[in-house]
């Protein structure tokens, strides 16, 4: 019994797999879609990938609530600097905004981050943000529970200055293979892509992603399995 | 000259029936009675200078510097009252780190300026404070290119190619206007805001001053610093020779 209710009340959790990479001209931002608390998978759709400004978006990874807050304090504190520097923030200013927040709050914020975006002085940019409010500016970077599983995968397929499809490609894949593996992360796709034209945004359902090896084929409702060639069902 | 306050100049709180604040306009006169101030804008970088009065032969040569670095690609030229220019040098110092600190990178100059502009103007507002005796021009290179700003005791701040402060304002201003800028390096700059600055100064009322000056610009690695000794001393020498040029017509 108590198990149960503990599921219902842990906090709120992204295992997650969240994904950040440059390529010529922007970058792709990637993530899963699984919030769970405890084992029970309170959001199966949820987006992680939230938006700071125009240009600039964040993935979030940890604990919902700490990510969630942290993102509205520094999209608060983005409107308000471009409004007194005339033009769109930076990404670097909104990735140290993002660290200082993280940073002075390290006791009681458990998350990490991402920020992607696009700015004309420096281009695509990605910036890590870890557990302890480091700020890292990175080719690409990737972060939460599922990404363990794939530290392998980018040491062998990474490549700098890749097209905008090569990189959306890489950021689906990578997310797939760790949903294949991580069971705190699962759902759909969801990818940002930043560049100088804006903002694309798109989306993967569960059943289009590519099966690796002994995963079971998604299905619609499991009357389907009945309905095929299967025995008689019981009815005494 | 100017008309005197008769009891609306009391305090920097009360307004003229005219609608001015005299307390202010008297700052401003300590600012015009000070050793100029120029400031260029080339297509490079930025240029001041200043012409240093020296009150005593006693003083050490370089020492009381009018021209400040407020940041590592911006600096602040005061006129005015020297105290109150140093209060003001110390609050955009902290203003630069401040928000570097923040937000990851180095001020942008039109930031600086709002910033320095609203301490300023903040100090006009308040009966038990009194206006700052001291105009600022802020020269620095950011992202967006070499920007040049005034600051005056009022607060108010403007953006500009070219700005002189102090004794010889309208002089300079005549000077600059005859400058192209768009087509000038900070190299020439140098030479040119030397050159005004010995022109408008006024032998016969101030006997010796001292050249102050400094640049931002691509030469300079976008750093603000003093011109270089070399560069300084070419200036002085080309300067000087234009004063004879001038008086032998």
């Amino acid at each position: 019994m108590d198990s149960i209710h503990n599921d219902l009340n842990a906090p709120h959790s992204m295992g997650t797999t969240i994904i950040g990479v440059t390529y010529d001209g922007g970058v792709v931002l990637g993530a899963d879609s699984r919030t769970s608390t405890g084992m029970y998978v309170a959001n199966r759709a949820s987006d992680k990938i939230t938006q700071l400004t125009d240009n600039v978006y964040i993935c979030r990874s940890g604990s919902a609530a700490d990510s969630q807050v942290l993102s509205d304090y520094v999209r608060y504190y983005l409107h308000q600097h471009t409004i007194q520097l005339g033009q769109p923030a930076t990404v670097k200013v909104a990735a140290n905004l993002v660290r200082m927040v993280s940073y002075n709050n390290k006791n009681m914020l458990q998350t990490g981050l991402i920020v992607g975006g696009w700015d004309k002085y420096e281009g695509g940019k990605i910036y890590g943000i870890p557990l302890g409010g480091t700020l890292l500016e990175q080719p690409f970077t990737i972060g939460g529970s599922g990404s363990s599983y794939l530290y392998g995968f980018f040491d062998q397929v990474w490549k700098e200055g890749m097209t905008q499809d090569e990189a959306e490609k890489l950021v689906v894949k990578a997310v797939s293979l760790a949903i294949a593996r991580d069971g705190a992360s699962g759902g759909v796709v969801r990818t940002v892509t930043i560049n100088k034209d804006g903002v694309l945004r798109k989306f993967y359902p569960g059943n289009t992603l590519p099966l690796w090896h002994e995963e079971l084929e998604a299905k619609d409702s499991l009357l389907d399995s009945l309905s095929a060639a299967s025995p008689e069902p019981m009815v005494s | 000259m100017s008309s005197i306050g008769t009891g609306y100049d009391l305090s920097v709180t009360t307004f003229s029936p005219d609608g001015r604040v005299f307390q202010i306009e008297y700052a401003a006169k300590a600012v015009d009675n000070s050793g100029t101030v120029v400031a260029i804008k080339c297509k490079d970088g930025i240029v001041m200078g200043v012409e240093k009065l020296i009150a005593s032969k006693m003083l050490l040569p370089g020492s009381n510097r009018r021209i400040h670095s407020v940041h590592h690609n911006s600096g602040m030229a005061v006129a005015g009252l020297a105290a109150d220019g140093r209060q003001i040098v110390t609050r955009a110092k902290s203003e630069a780190t401040n928000y570097e600190r923040v937000y990851g990178e180095a001020i942008p100059v039109k930031e600086l300026a709002e910033r320095v502009a609203s301490y300023v103007h903040l100090c006009t507002l308040y009966w038990w404070l009194r206006p700052f005796g001291c105009g600022v021009i802020v020269g620095g290179y950011d992202r967006d290119g070499p920007q040049l700003y005034m600051i005056e005791p009022s607060g108010i701040s403007y953006r500009y190619f070219g700005a002189a402060i102090g004794k010889g304002r309208q002089g300079a201003k005549t000077e600059i206007e005859k400058l192209k800028l768009s087509e000038m390096t900070c190299r020439q700059g140098v030479i040119e805001v030397a050159r005004i600055i010995y022109g408008v100064h006024d032998e016969a009322k101030d006997k010796a001053f001292e050249l102050e000056l400094s640049w931002v610009c691509d030469e300079s690695n976008r750093q603000h610093e003093k011109v270089p000794e070399n560069l300084l001393e070419e200036a002085k020498v080309a300067a000087k020779a234009a004063l004879e040029e001038m008086d032998a017509d």
